[in-house]
């Protein structure tokens, strides 16, 4: 965090995020406002989002989110409009679409794998028996003992 | 002089570190004891070499010697004496050299008191441990050397950025710095196990405590960051999911499942290959995360060094550890016989399900924060992958991670029976549903985030005392004589638990309120009336500061009263927030000042935070949990001491 805050500290007047002039009168609207802007990138700064930057752009997007709301546009419609004007960098959240949804499904998919790989494993260890295992005859004992609990698997 | 001898020290460093490297590996090979034996004073002679340098260094900043170029470029003669020293590590060289040095502390504690290990397994890690030394002394030596001389001093220097001259990040990167060297450790066992084409009982016992200790650090610095982050960056954040704060979290994620599965190796001699792999990819995931910091190829805040060449460096060394291992590792890890067998329903497997939660959700980390990388080199396209993409695509695995964590814990070795086990749970469960309900009810209805966190948190945290009750065989006079162990293992679930809860309220209750507020008129948020008495300026020792005061009461009954603080660096040209928080144990109160307005009026952020402090709390509980594991007697005792493989199965 720290040079990405110095970078646009440079770049900005020591103006510290959301200034109060640029709060919504109606507190749902602001609300919504604001968690639109958590999501929006701003452009100049390494990595934060428009709610806590600083910088003279960042105050230009957040003064332009809520423009469009009071225009009547829904939360996906400002942020088409804005991806539109300012490119898929400011989103925080790409888009599901083409190569991006290996990003959203690689997490469940690769857990999948694993259980899966997991299972398989478990099993396996339960039946190792045959000699060359190196098991010891106390060992051995344990497991047919074990073998002999589950009968049906 | 002190400097130049510094840079001397150094280079000898290096030069033992290729001994230590080389002899005891060939002495290990053909048994030479004498060749063996190096290894151990090596070890210390290197690790005194390179505390000489980072001695001198850190001299040269105290003494503001800014015929140093580094010094000129972080010191400044005003700068109190605690960020003298801390800027020794604020920069980039500075920070490697502590880098090496603890990798090299970690190296002679290895030696010191490792007295027990087999001579040939110890050897071989001294040898792997000074191989990495070797590689990171010669990265400072040719790319980074902190002892370059100015041909013509200056009188004064530009200050260390103002944001570091703070005590929260004063220690940050130390502690994170163990925890990343700290894996080294695991690192250099598991080769040197896989050279020695063995893994047995009494290997995972003494792999176990450095990683633990590792972890703790790991903890307690990523704990420090956050911290820091929420008190000073001005809005109360504590994560970002910041490139950097990623590549600290991955070992952490990864460290977190080798501790367990070193377990199941030491308890029961299954997993080993996995073990051996998780032990790899740990200190992978170290190099990774020193790369991503150090190349600026991810751009991001904490880079010192936009280097390319210092990038490309770092490369090499990862792909050569992390590359070397693992081909060692394909060619080695069939002949880890594993023996343990147990069923499907048993603590082992319980085990194996947390090793898979943790490294497919580390995984995810990581993939996150490459992609934006990923895209724009494959497909060209440039985006961003930011905090609301790594809540939702991360959160899921912690919250399986939690429903399974109490029945996990409570599993028996080999076997277990799933109803039975269940039923000392039942109370645990009962609680944590009623917490659930209570947040429901109190958190204005709103928030799914605040019912299932706290439920979760709750269900942690009493499963972890059900397990407690249950292993002193619900006798209280016996809780007390259970092994530190157990209690670490009981402290540091609970201190997961009270994260999770800390949060999910956080996240879902807090109150912003954003206003110009006039001196003497009070104003309200959620119950507190909060009034901005004055605003004065002063001079602090290295910078202007205007300062508010502001009278929190509830009721009419006075609080307490906050002076935030707006720091200008004259030096630095560059102003920090100093936000005034009343700690509580239910809720913070976050004071923020901005500008003076136009009409009189000066900007005034509150934040009423619920909940903040359980998230660090929470971390400090993990990490001292960690502590009492590690101070077991069997550690203590025990450690080391030799074990064959025929007693190793303990009847628990």
């Amino acid at each position: 965090m720290l040079k990405r805050l110095a970078l646009c500290l440079l770049l900005a007047s020591p103006a510290f995020a959301v200034q109060p002039d640029e709060v919504l009168p109606d507190p749902a609207m602001e609300a919504r406002a604001r968690q639109i802007s958590q999501v929006l990138r701003c452009p100049v700064c390494q990595g934060e989002n428009i709610d806590e930057s600083n910088a003279e752009v960042s105050r230009d997007l957040r003064l332009l989110v809520r423009e469009r709301l009071v225009a009547g546009d829904t939360d996906s419609q400002v942020l088409d409009y804005i991806t539109d004007r300012y490119g898929e960098y400011v989103l925080f959240e790409p888009e599901k679409t083409g190569a991006n949804l290996i990003l959203y499904y690689l997490g469940p998919v690769a857990l999948l794998i694993a259980m899966g790989g997991a299972f398989v494993y478990l099993r396996g260890r339960r039946r190792e028996d045959g000699p060359g295992t190196g098991l010891s005859a106390e060992e051995e004992a344990r497991l047919k003992e074990l073998m002999k609990d589950e009968p049906g698997k | 002089m002190i400097a130049e001898l510094g840079h001397f020290a150094l280079i000898l460093a290096f030069c033992v570190a290729i001994v230590q490297g080389l002899v005891p590996l060939i002495g290990a090979h053909k048994n030479w004891r004498g060749w063996m034996a190096v290894a151990d004073p090596a070890a210390s002679a290197q690790f005194l070499l390179v505390a000489l340098s980072f001695g001198a260094l850190t001299y040269s900043f105290v003494t503001s010697d800014f015929s140093l170029q580094l010094v000129f470029s972080n010191s400044h003669t005003d700068k109190p004496m605690l960020y003298k020293v801390s800027g020794v590590w604020g920069n980039h060289e500075g920070s490697m050299l502590l880098w090496v040095l603890i990798l090299a502390l970690f190296g002679a504690a290895a030696a010191w008191f490792g007295g027990a290990l087999p001579p040939r397994l110890r050897a071989r890690v001294l040898a792997v441990q000074a191989w990495i030394g070797a590689a990171f002394l010669g990265f400072i030596l040719f790319t980074s050397n902190p002892f370059t001389r100015l041909a013509e001093p200056p009188f004064n220097g530009q200050d260390l950025n103002p944001l570091l001259q703070d005590p929260g990040l004063a220690f940050h990167p130390p502690f994170l710095y163990l925890g990343y060297v700290g894996l080294s450790m695991a690192f250099s066992f598991a080769v040197a196990a896989l050279i020695e084409g063995r893994v047995d009982a009494a290997w995972a016992r003494w792999v176990r405590p450095w990683t633990l200790a590792a972890w703790i650090f790991l903890t307690i610095g990523i704990a420090l960051g956050s911290w820091w982050a929420y008190y000073e960056l001005g809005w109360g954040g504590f994560w970002f999911w910041d490139p950097v704060e990623n590549a600290s979290f991955m070992p952490w994620l990864l460290a977190a499942a080798l501790l367990h599965s070193a377990i199941v190796v030491e308890k029961r001699e299954a997993l080993k290959s996995w073990t051996i792999l998780l032990a790899i990819m740990a200190f992978g995931f170290s190099l990774i995360g020193t790369f991503i910091v150090r190349s600026g190829v991810i751009t991001s805040v904490h880079s010192f060094a936009n280097d390319p060449e210092r990038g490309i460096f770092i490369l090499a060394i990862l792909a050569f550890f992390v590359g070397g291992a693992l081909t060692l590792y394909a060619a080695r890890a069939s002949s880890m016989q594993a023996k343990g067998v147990f069923s499907m329903v048993s603590r082992e497997t319980a085990l194996v399900i947390n090793n898979i939660l943790l490294a497919v959700s580390a995984l995810v980390v990581f993939v996150g924060t490459v992609w934006p990388l990923v895209a724009e080199m494959a497909w060209g396209r440039k985006l961003s992958v930011g905090a609301p993409f790594f809540e939702k695509a991360f959160t899921p695995f912690m919250i399986i991670l939690a429903i399974l964590l109490p029945i996990g814990a409570m599993m028996p070795w080999k076997r277990a029976k799933l109803g039975k086990l269940v039923r000392p749970l039942v109370p645990a469960l009962v609680l944590a549903l009623a917490c659930a309900g209570l947040a429901w009810t109190f958190e204005t209805g709103r928030s799914l985030l605040a019912l299932v966190s706290s439920g979760l948190g709750a269900w942690l945290v009493f499963g972890a005392l059900a397990e407690i009750w249950q292993r002193a065989g619900r006798t209280p006079a016996r809780i007390l004589r259970l092994p530190r162990a157990d209690w670490g293992k009981c402290t540091a679930h609970s201190g997961l638990g009270i994260v999770f809860a800390g949060i999910g309220l956080l996240m879902a209750g807090q109150v912003e309120d954003i206003r110009v507020a006039q001196i003497g008129e009070p104003f309200e948020v959620s119950g507190y009336a909060i009034t901005l008495e004055s605003v004065e300026q002063f001079d602090g020792p290295n910078y202007v500061s205007t300062t508010g005061t502001l009278k929190v009461e509830r009721d009419g009954k006075l609080i307490t009263v906050l002076h935030p603080e707006k720091r200008s660096y004259p030096v630095q040209a560059m102003p920090t927030t100093e936000a005034d928080i009343d700690n509580g144990f239910l809720r913070d109160i976050y004071l923020v000042i901005g500008d003076k307005q136009a009409n009189g009026g000066w900007a005034v952020r509150t934040y009423i935070k619920p909940f903040a402090n359980w998230i660090w709390a929470g971390c400090l509980m993990m990490a001292f949990g960690g502590l009492l594991s590690l101070t077991d007697r069997r550690y203590r005792v025990a450690a080391g001491a030799r074990r064959t493989a025929t007693n190793a199965v303990p009847a628990e």
